[in-house]
């Protein structure tokens, strides 16, 4: 089969890779239809996160047709068309049992303090991912759903991951009716959030980036007010200043370890890799939330030390929650809110990749270039 | 407004926004949420029809952080440990838990050697490794690399150019190394 291979930091391929085998009596083999570039799976290309090694298959969102199943699996079958939430998980232990999907215990051997992820390096459990071909999915019984019959395939492969990780950002959050909400980015991730956060009763939206092609974005599709940080000399006192000098009730982190904004912090973190990840919009998030306000952190950040001002989240009494989105709790709901027309997740898809093509998929992705927001990958438009 | 104890007047109403914001306020009660509370037990909700998962086959010893009580039932089997870099990564997993920064360091370092050992190994094989191909640089020129960023007052502008050093670099430097190699080489063989 046709697989995406990293090479080495900014570095990857389309390689000739035996089909993966069932290893399992609960596996699946998927053959993918279609998949997603993940804003984390950036953190991944440019060689960020610890043990992603050379020859491994990125990719967590994708959907597919079941190929193949192992001896005990029940509820699937060959040619099922399935969404698989990007979680690995085993639905029974500790965590899984109280509905933390992306905590579980029994799917990654390298890491205790994560759960496992598809193609997302070793350090989450060293599953190879679906930007290929096909692709092994554990606990074909727990994780992946049929897609509806009126669910449009875009929708479902956006369901795998940023749409299901934006809404949770914003459950994160508590809001409650009339809260001013701030989303720090206007990924895919940042847009969901600011969308989810009006279902939820938000008073104001504010999403702030430094893309004004992005920030255009969220004022049509999430219908936010948005700040260019890049136009502002300090975009905390901007936030200050816009809430009366309270502060928001509510901050989302929704940009994570590569945030711009300071050339140092980036450069350490993204570049030189010497701090587990940039928290340049995590100290904003901390800085611009009111005292006694939320937190709410889904950008996501390596197990190496980041330089957090944790002095300011105690003195304000925050409250800082955070996760790796449990994909298929949020997945009932967020069905009838797109049966509903509440939402339309598709809408932000802007370019769609042919498999063979990916590295340029990957660049632009990487470099902003091209207006990209979220580029899908078709592995059989060869 | 002085500090008082009022929230600040908001500018739309709930109603305002309901009739604006197609379907404002749908979660306003927590218990639409799916993720509130955090933690909800139900060890049937998966409808998994087992206590304990049935173990895996380990096809080689498989690395496993020493946080763990013993290796999972079910993990990944992409790219197992080889060569230098995985000699630094099995000690790496087998020395430090995942709480020591020498644990996140080594591997760190391991994925630098096992990139370096591809591209090696890569030339002595039909497809030797392209920096030009592999970063997808020539999007660069379809993709209106110019315009995306002139007049944008993007931020990350600042560092891009750092990007080709380290991606380009180390391919220069060996490149350099090589023809240097070649040249002296030949003035030994003049001589
Ligand atoms: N928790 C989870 O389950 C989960 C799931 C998916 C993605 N993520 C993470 O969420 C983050 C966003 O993902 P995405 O797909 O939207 O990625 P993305 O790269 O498309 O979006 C990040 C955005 O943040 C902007 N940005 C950079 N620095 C900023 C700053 N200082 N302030 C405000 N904006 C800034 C960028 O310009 C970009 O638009 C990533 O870190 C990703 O790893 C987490
Ligand atoms: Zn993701
Ligand atoms: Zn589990």
């Amino acid at each position: 089969m046709r697989a995406m291979v990293y090479r080495g930091p900014y570095k990857i391929r389309v390689e000739e890779k035996d089909i993966p085998p069932i290893e399992h009596p609960n596996d699946a083999i998927v053959r993918v239809t279609t998949a997603a570039i993940c804003g984390s799976d950036l953190h991944l290309f440019h060689g960020m996160m610890p043990d992603t090694r050379v020859g491994m298959t990125f990719g967590h969102e994708f959907v597919g047709v079941v190929e193949q199943v192992g001896s005990s699996v029940q509820n699937l079958k060959p040619g099922d068309r399935v969404m698989v939430p990007f979680n690995v998980y085993c639905g029974t232990c500790y965590f899984c049992a109280r509905g933390l999907y992306s905590n579980c215990h029994n799917v990654n051997a390298n890491a205790t303090a994560v759960g496992g992820i598809y193609g997302y390096s070793h350090t989450c459990g060293g599953y190879d991912g679906g930007q290929a071909e096909y692709v092994r999915v554990p606990f074909a019984d727990i994780g992946p759903s049929l897609i509806p019959e009126w669910m449009d395939e875009e929708d479902a492969v956006l369901l795998t991951d940023a749409l299901a990780t934006g809404y949770f950002g914003a459950q994160l959050g508590d809001i409650v009716e009339g809260d001013t909400v701030v989303v720090f980015g206007a990924g895919p991730v940042g847009l969901f959030a600011a969308k989810s956060s009006w279902l939820m009763g938000a008073g104001r939206v504010i999403v702030i980036d430094h893309l004004e092609y992005r920030l255009e974005k969220a004022r049509t599709f999430a219908h936010a007010e948005t700040y260019n940080f890049a136009e502002y000399d300090d975009i905390v006192v901007e936030m200050k200043k816009a809430t009366d000098y309270l502060g928001a009730d509510v901050v989302i982190d929704a940009v994570g370890a590569e945030a711009d904004g300071n050339f140092l912090q980036h450069v350490t973190s993204s570049k030189f890799k010497l701090q587990g990840g940039s928290p340049i919009a995590l100290n904003w998030a901390i800085d611009a939330v009111r005292k006694g306000g939320t937190v709410s952190v889904v950008g996501a950040y390596g197990p190496m030390f980041s330089a957090v001002k944790f002095g300011d989240a105690l003195n304000k009494g925050l409250t800082l929650r955070m996760n790796q989105a449990p994909v298929k709790r949020q997945w009932p709901r967020l069905f009838d809110h797109i049966r509903n027309g509440y939402l339309k997740p598709s809408d932000i898809v802007t370019h769609r990749i042919p498999l063979e093509h990916i590295a340029e998929g990957y660049h632009i992705f990487s470099a902003k270039l091209d207006n990209c927001i979220k580029p899908l990958i078709l592995p059989a438009a060869n | 407004m002085p500090y008082t104890a009022k929230k600040p007047t908001r500018a739309r109403s709930s109603e305002e926004l309901r009739a604006a914001i197609p379907g404002w306020g749908v979660d306003l009660d927590p218990k639409d949420r799916p993720s509130v509370p955090k933690e909800q037990f139900d060890p049937t909700l998966n409808g998994a029809r087992w206590d304990f998962p049935e173990r895996q086959e380990e096809k080689w010893p498989r690395e496993r952080s020493i946080e763990h009580k013993f290796l999972t039932p079910v993990f990944g089997t992409s790219t197992p440990p080889k060569g230098l870099s995985g000699v630094i990564r099995k000690y790496s997993y087998k020395k430090y838990s995942e709480g020591r920064a020498a644990h996140w360091l080594l591997l760190l370092a391991a994925d630098r050697v096992d990139a370096v050992e591809h591209h090696l190994r890569s030339f002595v094989s039909l497809r030797p490794d392209n920096p030009i191909t592999q970063t997808g640089v020539l999007s660069e020129f379809s993709r209106h690399g110019i315009t995306s960023r002139i007049g944008k007052k993007r931020v990350d502008v600042n560092h891009q150019w750092i990007d080709p050093l380290l991606v380009g670099g180390p391919w220069l430097v060996a490149g350099g190394l090589g023809v240097a190699a070649v040249r002296r080489l030949m003035r030994l063989r003049r001589t």
